[in-house]
Order: structure tokens, then sequence, then C-alpha cells
């Protein structure tokens, strides 16, 4: 099954959740908003997925926020995997602390010529509040810029993101040559909280060559899946 | 000299004077009146060396910086001839005539003008016209007077007499000529120029070589006089009544001054780069911010917004009596229309944006990434301010996949179950451990020779994705018994997505 979209990923949820949301229910215009992405630790499956939400259509650059902090703890973007599809060139931002990164994506978000705001904060700062979030959406939606707060070791606590993420990583799927290297990089999703929107539980893979995300099922056994992690 | 003469007006002309001025050895003549040439004092020379040839010698001290002023004030009086004129050296004006000769009923009737109102301001003057500033340079000051060149062949004859002195050359350069027996130009365009490039070509090909000057005396080489243009300074100040203390007082006035800046700035078409506030304090201090724009700009409310955040750290003291906005830095920047459609889209432009974050965060703070010629990974990217023009693509991009994150300097892992070749099984990085499943490489990237020490060791980069299926990137530095260090170490330099 292929999905380009977190909007049309969400139409599918896995079994788990038995009620199907209604798909007329405003998807077109939550593309631009605020999500806030709580990956699992020392993980750039976060990462991934807000570059694998940025649209290719749209031109500009990305406007990468970093606190100091977050560059210790996870580094920084690397050009050469970013995904190819994307501008490979993002303005980068190192901010002191966070009200620093917090200021910088709300001016960022004032700028529509940009293809996307991403920002990184470490743990949970004392500015990052829910009316800094609340802001920040209000931004992004008034200009039309979508905007990514990856929390690296944060705690999902009161926020005004529209949609929020818990994401890690899962073993990546077969190499199509290669059985014992690692492929095409797979995450599990947790939309824990969203608006215009039922949350609810994916497996997703990545395809950077054509941009987009693909819903794997999820093996059911446990020994199948015990199977696959150790044989491909 | 005649400028001290016609500001002393009563002085008896028939007593020696000089005009000196203090050298590291005593006092030096700079110029000397008639009367004091005549008793045998000249320029150049020392003070004392004139006294004993003419003990009656006043001396004056002269003023070069306000010979210079006057020169430049009478070069621009010259655009009443031709609007292109220039100050040459400390004592010439240079004017390009062409196509303004006929306005005075030909070149020598202009140059009887030109003759005349010099006079009248009681300068003497040397006056020639030739189709080279290189030959009316030399006919001024080593020819006959007031000399007409019309074209090029006679401008060869004219110059050949002339010492080579007069083609506009150092005093050592002229003396190696003379040396070599050239005396004259004639004698130095009688040989072919290549015998003599060799030696002068320690002085290259810049203003001073001797044989360049005699092609542009000769007019082989193009030559332009770059004219006197009046400087235009755009800035605009205000002052005011109370001392200003606080910022909301501030702020008005700032957008006021920068709305007074636009205006000018329009009417130059022109856009500002860089921009400095000055706010001048009551007990003498100025307090000065300066911001840089990533494009010319030319609205009043971003340059408001550059200084906005930063108007606290001015120390305003006892306060604030007049304010200044200088654009230190503007180009070029053509009027243009806006969209026909009335509701433009609110928002910052890219550059703007840049702008306004470089002022907060720091221009080092704010980069972009570049594409570098190297396959060391972290040699591979390089980061540009913001403020820099766009990135090119130089570079091409490494052929096999790269992490999504790289770490700024690698981390070591304890590796606590290894295989004799190739990754481990299992490690520690950051205090928790780690099984291997899957495993991509080696790639071996090799350390630059041509750069780096001979000592640094190569290393072989292996993508791993362990039992949860977080994927790394960890690399071995040096393989065993290369003979640069002890065993190899592993490190984790990045992150997959």
């Amino acid at each position: 099954m292929i999905l380009s979209t977190v909007d049309t990923l969400c139409q599918y949820p896995v079994a788990s959740s038995t009620a199907s949301p209604n798909p007329t229910e405003g998807f077109a215009r939550t593309a631009a908003t605020l999500q806030e992405i709580f990956p699992a630790g020392g993980d750039a499956s976060g990462i991934g997925l807000a570059l694998s939400q940025v649209d290719t259509q749209s031109p500009g650059p990305i406007l990468w926020v970093q606190e100091a902090r977050a560059i210790g703890d996870m580094g920084r973007p690397f050009m050469h995997g970013l995904p190819t599809a994307l501008d490979t060139h993002p303005i980068h931002v190192v901010a002191r602390n966070a009200k620093d990164a917090l200021w910088a994506m709300e001016e960022g978000l004032k700028c529509p010529s940009l293809a996307a705001v991403i920002g990184e904060t470490y743990g949970d700062p004392r500015a990052l509040d829910f009316t800094a979030t609340r802001r920040l959406a209000v931004a992004a939606e008034r200009h039309g810029v979508p905007a990514f707060l990856v929390r690296i070791g944060g705690h999902a606590d009161l926020s005004g993101a529209r949609r929020r993420w818990r994401v890690a990583s899962r073993p990546s799927r077969p190499h199509p040559h290669d059985p014992g290297a690692p492929g095409a990089p797979a995450w599990s999703l947790d939309l824990f909280r969203a608006r215009y929107m039922r949350p609810g539980q994916w497996n997703a893979v990545y395809d950077a060559a054509a941009h987009r995300l693909d819903l794997v099922s999820s093996p059911r056994d446990a020994a199948v899946e015990e199977g696959a992690r150790r044989y491909g | 000299m005649q400028r001290w003469r016609k500001a002393h007006a009563d002085t008896d002309d028939s007593q020696p004077i000089a005009l000196g001025s203090e050298a590291p050895h005593g006092t030096v003549i700079d110029a000397v009146n008639d009367a004091a040439q005549n008793a045998g004092a000249k320029a150049g020379q020392k003070l004392t060396d004139a006294r004993a040839i003419c003990p009656a010698l006043i001396v004056e001290s002269s003023d070069p910086a306000g010979d210079a002023d006057w020169l430049v004030q009478l070069g621009c009086w010259a655009q009443c001839w031709s609007p292109w004129t220039a100050v040459d050296g400390a004592d010439g004006l240079l004017l390009d005539s062409t196509g303004a000769s006929h306005l005075f009923d030909g070149e020598t009737a202009m140059l009887a003008d030109m003759q005349s109102r010099f006079g009248d301001l009681g300068l003497t003057s040397r006056i020639a016209i030739a189709p080279t500033i290189g030959g009316a340079w030399a006919l001024a000051h080593y020819g006959d007077r007031n000399r007409i060149i019309a074209d090029s062949d006679t401008l060869d004859a004219a110059l050949a007499p002339l010492p080579v002195e007069s083609l506009r050359i150092d005093s050592d350069d002229a003396l190696l000529l003379r040396r070599l027996g050239l005396k004259t130009v004639g004698a130095l365009a009688a040989i072919p120029v290549s015998s003599l490039a060799r030696r002068f070509r320690k002085t290259g090909n810049g203003g001073v070589n001797p044989l360049r000057r005699l092609e542009q005396a000769l007019g082989r080489v193009e030559e332009i006089v770059a004219p006197l243009a009046p400087q235009t300074r755009y800035r605009a100040a205000v002052r005011v009544a109370e001392p200003a203390l606080h910022v909301p007082i501030v702020e008005p006035i700032l957008s006021d001054l920068a709305d007074r800046l636009c205006r000018q700035l329009e009417h130059g078409q022109r856009g500002l780069r860089r921009v400095r506030f000055e706010a001048f304090r009551v007990d003498g201090h100025i307090a000065a911010l300066t911001a840089e724009t990533a494009a010319p700009v030319r609205k009043p409310d971003h340059i408001c917004r550059l200084f906005a955040e930063r108007l606290e750290t001015l120390d305003a003291g006892c306060g604030f009596d007049a304010f200044a906005l200088t654009a230190i830095g503007h180009e070029a920047m053509p009027a243009h229309q806006n969209g026909l459609e009335e509701n433009k889209p609110e928002g910052l432009s890219l550059s703007h944006l840049i702008d306004r974050l470089s002022v907060r965060i720091g221009a080092q703070n704010v980069c972009r990434p570049i594409a570098v010629a190297s396959h060391v990974p972290e040699r591979s990217v390089a980061w540009r301010p913001g403020l820099d023009e766009d990135p090119s693509v130089p570079a091409e991009p490494p052929q096999r996949e790269r992490p999504i994150r790289l770490f700024d300097r690698p981390e070591p892992i304890a590796v606590i179950y290894a295989t004799p070749e190739g990754p481990p099984k299992r490690f520690r990085w950051r205090r928790k451990l780690h099984d291997v499943v899957k495993v991509e490489g080696p790639e071996r990237i090799a350390p630059e020779w041509w750069r780096e020490r001979s000592t640094v060791r190569l290393r072989d980069y292996y993508k791993i994705e362990d039992e949860d299926g977080r994927r790394f990137w960890i690399y071995r530095n040096g393989v065993i018994d290369d003979g640069r260090g002890g065993p190899p170490e592993w490190f984790l330099h990045g992150l997959f997505a």
C-alpha cells in the first residue's frame, strides 16, 4: 500500500483502532501547521519523519533551527544525507537557548518563501510552554508554512501543537540486493493527539528516492517478526 | 606657493619667501617664490642649505592638506570645460576634453580660455592637449607651453625629444634608464619592448612600469580618466528638544529617520547594505548600532526592525539629544512596481528573514551548507554565513548513502564483542548496549595525505542497525598493524533516519 503523506495515511489506521475516521474532516488545511515530534532516545527517526512531511512542490529552503544542546546530543543535519528531493541547503540557525530557538522559528514562520521550519529543542525548557507552542501553531497557519518541533528527550506536557507524534525506529525493510544490510528506514508512528483527525498508530517505511511514506502492515505473529528481523 | 600668495595679498614680492615643512632631518623647502628662486633657493632643498645661499630667506610653514583640498575644489571647478575631470598627483588636473572643445570654438580657443581663467585666479598654468593622458602629461610638465597635438603620428614626434622622466615613472626607474643610455622617450621607443621587458618585470604591469607608461603615452594601451564625481552621502539626522532616555521615545524617532533615509535612497535609486544608527549623548558620547542586510533594502519598517531588538542595549546615560541614521554601504537598487493586485500576501521575504535572524542570533550562527570537494565526511560540507550570496554547488555529492545527522566530533564507542574483521557484534554507546543485527560496508575513506599529517589513519565506515532498528554510521579508525598507533578504535559518526 503506497501513501504519500500522513494526511492520507490517517485514512488507513492499523486494525487496532477500529473506528474509521471521517476523511473529509478538514484534511487539506491541516498541512501547514505545527506538528510536535517526540523521537525515542538517540534516534534520528523524528528528524526523518519531519523531513518526509516537507512538500517537494513548495519552493525555497528549509529553515532549520537547533538549540545548542540539541546539536551536542544529536549532531547537525548532514547535507549529503538529506533527501535529494528537497532543497539540501537549509538555512541553519544555532540558537543559544530554547527561547532564541522559538523566536527564530516564529520569525521563520512569517516568511512564506520557506518550504518548512524545523526546530529542535532539548529536554523540557521553561520557555516551551502552551503559549509558545500555540503562537507557533497560529503563525504557521496564518502564513501557510509547515512547522515541525522535534523535542529531543522531551516529555509530552501541555502543548498547542495541532499534531503530536511519538516516533521510534523499527527494523528496516530488507535491502533489495544485500539481505544482511539495512534497507529503507522504517518507523513506528504514534499520533497520540491531533486536531481534525483521529489519533492512531502506524508502521511506515520511508522511500527516500520517491520521497514518500509507505504503510506497512505489522506482522501479527511475534515469531514471524523475530524471523523477519533476524533473517531480513 | 601661489595659493599662499593669494592669502597674503599685502606681501612684498621682492622679498625671497619659501614655504617649508618639517622632515626627519630638519625643515625642507616645499615651494619658493620668484625672488627666492633668483637668489638660489629651490624646492626640495634643506632650509639650512638655502639659508647659506640666501640669508634673507623668509620661511613660512606649508599646508599640504589644504593644497590637496584646494586642488580637488579646483578640479570640480574645471568641470566648466569638461565633465570628466580628475586630480593628478599633488599639482595637476586632468580633463578629458573629448567632444567638449567645439563648445569653445576649437581646442586652441579652449586652451587660451583655460590659460586666462587660471591667470585670473592668480595661478600660472602649463597646459597641453594630446590624444593620450600620458602624452598630455609629458608635454605639460616637460614640453613647450600650451602645445596642442591633434593626432597620434605627431604625438610620437613631439614626445621623442622629451626626457624619460616625462613618462610618469619614479626616480629609480628613470635613473636606471639613464644608466642604460636611454635618455629620451624617443630612444626608449626605438628599442623593441621584448628586450627590456625582463629588466622591468619586477615592477609588474601595475602603474609605474616604464614600458607600460610608454605604451600609455603613445596610445597603444587604453587609459581613462577616473572623474571626480560628487559622493552622495545618505544620512538623516534629527535633534530633540528634551533628552530622550527611554526606548519608547527613541522608537518613533528611529522610524522617522528611517522614513527620511529611505526617501533619500529612493531619490538616488540606491538600496542599503549596511546602516548605522547613532545616538548622541548629552555628555559628548556616541552610542552606535550597526546592521547589515543580505540584499539592498529601502523599506523603513525593515530598517526599524533591524534595530528595534537592540535599542535597549544603548547606554543612555544622561539622555540622547540627537540621532542620526547613516547608510554606510549602499548598492544600486532600481525602483520597481509592486504587483497590480492590491492585497499582497503579508510576510517577510527570505533576505529580510536572514537579516533579522543574524541581528539577534549572530551572523556566525545563521549559516547555509555548501558542498566541498572532499571525501572526508566532516570536510565535505562548509557552513557559510547566511548573509552571503546563494550557495552554488561546485562539488558533486558522494556516491554512497550518507547519514542524515553528523556529530561535530565522532563519539567513541566501546566494543564489547568484536569480530576479527568487520564491525563489532555488540558495542556500548552513551552507556547503552547495542546488538548489531544488520551491516552494510565497509566503505573505506582514506585520509587526505596532501592536507593531513602522516599519522592520520584511514577509516572503514559501516552502516549498521541494532536490534531496535536504530541505524548508525560507525567507523574503525585505522587497521591493525598499519604502523600508525595501537589497535584501531571505533567511533560513531552519524545517525541514519
